[in-house]
């Protein structure tokens, strides 16, 4: 054998060793769950304080999947994932009345705030409703970055925008990034512009931003997680023995202890308020 | 400026400390690009050395569609890949899908075009004449395949290259198909890009050196074979 045939022989004999060696490493199916999940939960961190601590006590793999509300439950919708951590209501109504999901619970909330540049040009800050403040921003025609990816973030500012009755899609001054939250926020500090954001994600990047809260604690900010397992009626491949799993320990004692302690050391108070058993008529809706 | 230093601080940092995740993320990075060139280079060398050889009605717009596929845009493929994959796709029994072996699947897909054109063009490239040298002296048509790869060498193992630098670089892909899952499937590229969204710009830009090191370390070594093996 010369020199180059050896060569591609043991270039044959890693690619399959390779190969092998990674799908080795693949867990069995029924043992792993897909979490589809909004960028919140992972952008602040949360899940990788939980995701460890169900593995352990149920020893499911769980595959994490962060991507907007929106995505998360079309991915459910088509059966692709097993269970979802998010927070878009209205579409999960929808989402429900169509038969896709079951057993949605009440899992946490926090809210939504309004940041912006400290010079404020539009002249928002302390304004007390959220619809107040963004006609003061269409009035003054100052940037405003909006999501744009059909997240549940998105989904609450088309509903403020509307609610305000102010049709923003078209306008110069609002612009969508069609990125995760995190780099939305990046964008507006950079073109120093406002945006709705939730509370989490804000305040895990708010030391590279430069941005301020300038309006918070409208009722109509409140931003509800919910837990969804996906319907297996309807898709028979999803895993719901491990959804119904993941669902109980979402809203457990000792994981609504975990949600509500979170963040309190790194900034001085909680990210995510523990909901768990309440009715969503209880925090204000 | 100062953010370049931390990062730069936080990978010397990481580094030094052999910090456990950011170890197995590159050791990941590396297995799956590297087991996705492997691949390519098996399918791309073969495929292209029989495309350049061959002679046959249709045989540019092949050649053509080869060369397109060299700028496959990675997401592209992420897309279909994952369609396919999905649990209801045409291919879900496979049960593969956010994995790192759909990873691997994806990014040969995305390797092996590169690999093929170079090959088909570093082929054509050698004095037409050759062949026919080659076969006057009674080699055989296998004999023959294997002196023309062989003279080949120099161009090929660029192609090597740009395959490997095409996917260990590329993320729309492996975060489609792969879910940038923490543990699993979480690569170089796609840590960079979360990390990014969290704000962690030290730790993305500590990510990033760790990529370009990795990058550099294996062109490196591919340079070194390829130049002392320089003909003559």
């Amino acid at each position: 054998m010369n020199q180059w045939q050896r060569l591609f022989f043991s270039l044959l004999i890693a690619a399959t060793l390779a190969v092998t060696g990674i799908c080795d490493s693949a867990a069995a199916a029924s043992k792993t769950l897909i979490l589809a999940t909004t960028t919140s939960t992972q952008d602040s961190g949360l899940l990788d304080v939980l995701i460890p601590v169900f593995e352990k006590e149920s020893g499911y793999f769980v595959k994490t999947i962060a991507v907007g509300s929106g995505q998360a439950m079309a991915m459910g919708e088509k059966g692709e994932a097993d269970v979802l951590l998010v927070h878009s209501p209205d579409a999960e109504k929808k989402f429900m009345d169509k038969g896709a999901g079951v057993n949605r619970r009440l899992v946490m909330h926090n809210d939504f705030v309004i940041v912006g540049p400290a010079a404020d040009p539009a002249k928002i800050r302390g304004t007390k409703s959220s619809a107040e403040a963004f006609k003061k921003i269409a009035k003054a025609g100052s940037l405003f970055l909006s999501r744009g990816d059909n997240s549940g973030t998105h989904a609450k500012e088309k509903g403020l925008w509307k609610g305000a009755g102010i049709a923003a899609d078209g306008q110069k001054w609002y612009q969508q990034t069609g990125l995760g939250m995190g780099q939305t926020l990046n964008v507006a500090a950079e073109k120093k512009g406002y945006t709705l954001t939730d509370r989490a994600t804000y305040l895990a990047l708010k030391k590279t931003l430069g941005l301020e809260i300038l309006v918070e604690g409208d009722a109509k900010l409140l931003n509800i997680y919910h837990v969804i397992e996906v319907n297996r009626a309807k898709w028979p491949k999803v895993n719901a023995a491990g959804a119904k799993a993941f669902g109980d320990f979402m809203v457990g004692k000792k994981v609504q202890e975990i949600i509500g302690r979170f963040g309190v050391d790194k900034f001085g108070a909680p990210l995510f308020f523990p909901d768990a058993g309440k009715k969503p008529e209880s925090l204000g809706l | 400026m100062e953010l370049i230093l931390e990062g730069i601080a936080k990978a010397a940092s990481l580094l030094a400390s052999l910090d456990r995740e950011v170890m197995a993320i590159t050791w990941l990075s590396l297995k799956v690009s590297g087991s996705a060139t492997l691949i390519s280079l098996l399918l791309g060398i073969s495929g292209g050395t029989a495309l350049a050889l061959s002679d046959f009605p249709g045989k540019r717009l092949l050649v053509s569609l080869v060369n397109t596929g060299m700028a496959l845009p990675p997401v592209v493929v992420g897309l279909f890949v994952s369609i396919f994959f999905w649990r209801n796709g045409p291919l879900g029994f496979a049960e593969i899908l956010y994995t790192p072996a759909a990873m691997v699947i994806a990014q040969a897909i995305i390797a092996t075009p590169i690999v093929m054109g170079i090959t088909v063009a570093s082929i054509q490239n050698l004095p037409p004449n050759l062949r026919l040298q080659i076969l006057a002296l009674g080699a055989t048509r296998g004999q023959m395949v294997r002196l023309l790869v062989r003279e080949a060498r120099l161009p090929l193992l660029a192609g090597v290259m740009a395959g490997f630098g095409g996917v260990i670089s590329e993320v729309g892909a492996s975060i489609m198909v792969g879910g940038n899952i923490k543990g699993y499937t979480r690569v170089l590229t796609t840590a960079t890009v979360m990390e990014t969204g969290r704000g962690n710009f030290d730790l993305a830009i500590a990510l990033s050196l760790i990529l370009l090191l990795l990058c550099f370390a294996i062109n490196y070594l591919l340079t070194r074979i390829q130049q002392r093996e320089r003909p003559r």
